[in-house]
């Protein structure tokens, strides 16, 4: 077991102030069950640091490697065929002209692969190819594997579908209704309702009955994608002894790995899952896709490798986006403005799939209460099923939407109580180190500090209702997870492992199942390990994302893989440290306990100038232990969450707290929002390596910003009307704003070196910020996303002050 | 077999190398230097001229290579990203990337680095608008630009300092 020290819980020496309230708070709350991480009270030689990302000299000279650079010899090209039907009965597939076209060798339908999976093992709804229904325009019925690409396309053409179509389902409320065409005829309802969840923590109608005030309000998140730059790809082979290895650009090969071994009905031991850099994923390459199962599939079946490289029309239809979700919120309050009672009501547009639905219902309900107190809080969640590309995780997962409906209504109450929105929430802020009224624990929690530098930054309370008609400045907090407490399938082993190992070169490697999406993980456990070990970044090889390689870590989503992974890469750094401790310390003649790791040297902490090499350590340590590897492994604490049903979802080893400000003009003729600068602060525990902190809360804002202004999922009758980055509108340069990032640090106890999360959670406060901008700006409210210049208009129209019309100029005579 | 049509012969000047290849006439820029070349720093986002991740240089120009056909480029000059560094030397924006943390997902930085090579040729001290006019055409979905534009502007900084020295 690696050394155990008591964290120092004083003021962080590299912040001053922001960790104060924090350290402050602790003495009065139990000790955690995790272990707590050693720190050095000399500060820390790589973490922190502003250290290029290792992994970036690669991706800037092109020579990173993703999985649709990846071309085998003999390798073929796969194509899916995609139904044009949103909801119908499949009569007949008929793939033989295709299957004699010269080139192509071999085509894939429903029926031989008829295993029903899904991510989560409690809807298993899905199976590769659509059998005997088809659930969404975009859905694959077939695929064909071709000598060349344009060959395997053309065949596609060539593929009869004889279908019978059914009435299609498209909205929530057509969903709802009794009788409604049935998407999943297995489901025991007379609707389409996925999923269901109720629950009440104290009683929320006593709440409402002593309130002071009672808010009502209706709120609808429109849905949108990733839209990641990189297009899913995957290849795939097996060998001639039956093996099977897939490269996919996938944030969960552990995931696609389980249930690749399900569908193909191959032993998990028999397959390999590879992640290589993945080119943007935001939660939308997180589970097990058609085109990753049927290229294993085609590899077995063909005896030859098989690529498949979706188009971008085909990332629209694979999806697994935001969902679109109405939301009811009622929320009670004393004059103070204390929540005595809120009941959050949501209903969740899914698709046609579950996909992650069931979690997302929860998440939905699970997280507002984790940024205030509440006196009773209850909450109701419906997901239902529609003909349209499956919903899944996206960036912020769930709580994005309630989040919006949340900030929104705050801004209400403090605006209907005389209360500046800063100071009211500060003062129902959630305390760290405690526990929410949904029985979720709290530890560190940055979330007042937030607020103090956003107001700090941009003067928020002297400037919200005080700018001239068109100009707006807008506040939102929001909390999220650093990875869930509980694992999608149920088992009691750990959420992830890793392997460190010194060889007699010096050199220094890390294992972990992490997949690297950007979002900066590699660097990350190589930060951790160098720290721990006293090497330099660069020193440290990283070996991630490969089931064959790397223990397993459960993937790059929830914001879990600094917290898991860089406990588990610490844990096994620590076991390895120990030994060259031993080993160093009798070649100094001192005790391990005094030896110190830093460049590149072990050496006496008393007598920092006494010191062997970490070469020279490795040797030793090797001559005298043999082979030098240790493992780690993280599982969360078990006392993160109460005892009810739905308590899985929302727990976390700890939350990481944004508050943003927005500041916007609206242009009062043709209702066009226009942000002119983002400010946030993010309470990321301690900032591993500070510039990629900054680059992952600067990418939220962004991302917040499509949401708020531009990006939908739009639908024209029963298909996707935009599925192209032109019309799909993301944000480009110039829509970009002016984005401040301010890093608030927290030192969490149970962190690797005090580390949260800063990759999701920086973007919930945009949109709700942006909302409540646009409000103070044409004193009307907009209740739905995205905020489009014609809703401002209609909510002009519908104001007292009105828009400003344009003066009517005479038409140009003709000549 | 295939349907696709018979292939011709070329020769194809890239990175400063001529390459006598054979490609199908039907065949993009894009898709002839990652597959016939193998060099596949230049990447896919859309192959419908959108997104920009596919940018590289001809003749000095910025070009869409999802929506050129390779047998337009015959002699002409053409630079991926692979052509950047120099012998064992970084582009100083290929540095300023490292170093600015301006590439995280990687996936439009080879396009990012070639439309800001292109504003740096005839712009050696752009303002911040210049550099965001040049990369308008380039969407990122990981940074927010923000890193992306104070790497351009060092590189170009650092670019002016070594032509002075």
């Amino acid at each position: 077991m690696p050394e155990i020290r008591r964290v120092s819980t004083a003021t962080n020496p590299d912040t001053g102030a922001a960790g104060t309230t924090a350290a402050a708070a602790v003495s009065s709350v139990a000790r955690p069950a995790a272990p707590v991480h050693a720190r050095k009270p000399e500060g820390f030689s790589v973490a922190g640091k502003a250290l290029p990302r290792a992994d970036s000299y690669a991706k800037v000279t092109g020579a990173a490697i993703y999985a649709d650079d990846i071309a085998l010899p003999r390798m073929l090209f796969g194509k899916l065929l995609r139904s044009t039907q949103a909801h119908a009965r499949i009569l007949r597939v008929d793939c033989s002209r295709a299957q004699a076209l010269p080139g192509v060798v071999a085509v894939a339908t429903g029926e031989e692969l008829p295993v029903r999976y899904g991510i989560l093992p409690s809807s298993p709804d899905e199976t590769v190819f659509a059998i005997e229904k088809v659930r969404y325009v975009g859905e694959p019925i077939a695929a064909v594997v071709a000598d060349d690409e344009l060959t395997a396309e053309e065949a596609l053409n060539l593929i009869e579908v004889v279908y019978e179509p059914l009435p299609a389902v498209m909205t929530i409320d057509e969903a709802l209704r009794d009788a409604s065409p049935k998407i999943h005829e297995e489901s025991r309802r007379s609707d389409n309702v996925h999923k269901e969840v109720h629950l009440e923590f104290g009683d929320v109608e006593a709440g409402f009955a002593q309130a002071d005030a009672v808010f009502e309000d209706e709120f609808f998140y429109e849905g949108n994608t990733h839209a990641a730059i990189e297009q899913h790809a995957v290849v795939a082979d097996c060998s001639a002894d039956g093996k099977i290895t897939i490269w996919s650009s996938s944030q969960t090969p552990h995931y696609l790995h389980r249930i690749a071994s399900a569908v193909l009905q191959v032993p998990a031991s028999r397959l390999r899952v590879v992640a290589p850099p993945i080119g943007g994923g935001f939660g939308g390459k997180t589970e097990p896709f058609p085109h990753e199962l049927a290229a294993a599939h085609l590899a077995r079946k063909t005896g030859r490798p098989v690529k498949f490289a979706l188009t971008r029309q085909e990332v629209f239809y694979t999806h697994r986006g935001r969902h679109p979700v109405k939301m009811k919120i009622k929320t009670g309050v004393k004059r103070d403005g204390s929540i005595l009672a809120c009941r959050l009501q949501t209903w969740l547009d899914g698709g046609a799939y579950g996909s992650y639905g069931v979690a997302t219902t929860y998440y939905t309900g699970a997280l507002a209460p984790v940024t205030y107190k509440m006196g009773a809080y209850a909450f109701d969640g419906c997901r239902v099923y529609t003909n349209k590309p499956p919903c899944g995780p996206k960036r912020g997962h769930g709580t994005t939407q309630p989040r919006y409906a949340l900030e929104c209504q705050l801004d209400k109450i403090a605006g209907a109580l005389g209360l500046d929105a800063a100071a009211y929430r500060k003062r129902i802020a959630i305390d760290p180190y405690s526990e929410t009224i949904n029985h979720l624990r709290v530890t560190s929690c940055g979330l007042r500090e937030c607020i103090d530098e956003v107001e700090r930054r941009t003067g928020y309370s002297g400037r919200h209702g005080a700018l001239p008609r068109g100009k707006g400045i807008g506040l939102a907090v929001s909390a999220y997870l650093c990875g869930a407490g509980l694992p999608i399938y149920w088992n009691p082993m750990p959420h992830s492992g890793a392997i460190v190992k010194v060889d007699r070169g010096g050199g220094v490697t890390v294992y972990c199942g992490t997949s690297e999406c950007g979002q900066g993980s590699e660097h990350m456990l190589a930060v951790v390990v160098a720290e721990t070990l006293g090497v330099d970044v660069m020193d440290v090889r990283v070996c991630a994302g490969d089931t064959d390689l790397t223990p397993v870590d459960l993937g790059s989503y929830s914001s879990r893989v600094t917290f898991m992974a860089g406990n588990a890469a610490h844990e096994a750094a620590e076991s390895v440290r120990l030994r060259l401790a031993q080993a160093a310390g009798a070649l100094l003649g001192i005790a391990p306990e005094r030896c110190g790791f830093a460049a590149r040297r072990v050496f006496d902490v008393g007598d920092p100038d006494r010191a062997v090499t970490f070469l020279e350590a490795a040797q030793a340590a090797e001559a005298r232990f043999g082979t030098l590897v240790g493992s780690g492994s993280y599982t969360p604490p078990a006392n993160l969450h109460g005892d009810f049903k739905g308590s899985g979802v929302g727990p976390s080893p700890a939350y990481s707290y944004t508050a943003c400000v927005a500041e916007v003009g609206v242009d009062l003729e043709t209702g066009e929002v226009r942000v002119e600068r983002l400010t946030l602060a993010h309470d990321c525990g301690r900032a591993l390596n500070p510039d990629i902190v900054e680059g992952q809360i600067e990418g939220s804002a962004y991302m917040g910003l499509g949401e708020a202004l531009l990006e939908e999922s739009a639908f024209r009758r029963d298909e996707h009307k935009i599925p192209n980055l032109l019309d799909y509108k993301t944000p480009t340069i110039l829509d970009t704003p002016h984005i401040d990032a301010i890093i608030v640090e927290t030192d969490d106890r149970e962190g690797p070196f005090g580390a949260k999360e800063a990759g999701e959670g920086p973007l919930n406060p945009v949109i709700p910020a942006i909302a409540n901008a646009v409000a103070d700006a044409i004193g009307v409210r907009v209740y739905a996303t995205p905020i489009l210049p014609e809703s401002v208009l209609r909510a002009l129209d519908a104001s007292p002050s009105g828009r400003l019309r344009l003066k009517s100029a005479p038409s140009p005579v003709p000549v | 077999m295939s349907v696709a049509p018979p292939k011709m012969l070329a020769t194809l000047r890239v990175n400063g190398a001529e390459i006598a290849c054979a490609f199908n006439p039907n065949r993009t820029l894009l898709e002839v230097l990652r597959e016939d070349l193998a060099l596949t720093g230049t990447k896919h986002g859309c192959e419908m001229g959108h997104c920009g991740a596919c940018t590289v240089l001809v003749d000095g120009e910025t070009v869409l290579s999802c929506l050129t056909l390779a047998v337009e480029c015959v002699d002409r000059e053409i630079v991926t990203v692979e052509g950047m560094a120099g012998a064992g030397e970084l582009h100083p924006l290929q540095r300023a990337f490292v170093e600015c943390g301006a590439a995280q997902c990687g996936y439009c930085t080879p396009g990012m680095l070639l439309s800001a090579a292109a504003l740096l040729e005839s712009n050696g001290a752009p303002r911040k608008s210049e550099i965001e006019a040049a990369l308008a055409g380039n969407l990122c979905r990981c940074t927010g630009y923000v890193k992306i534009v104070e790497a351009v502007a060092l590189a170009a900084e650092r670019m002016r300092e070594a032509a002075h020295a």
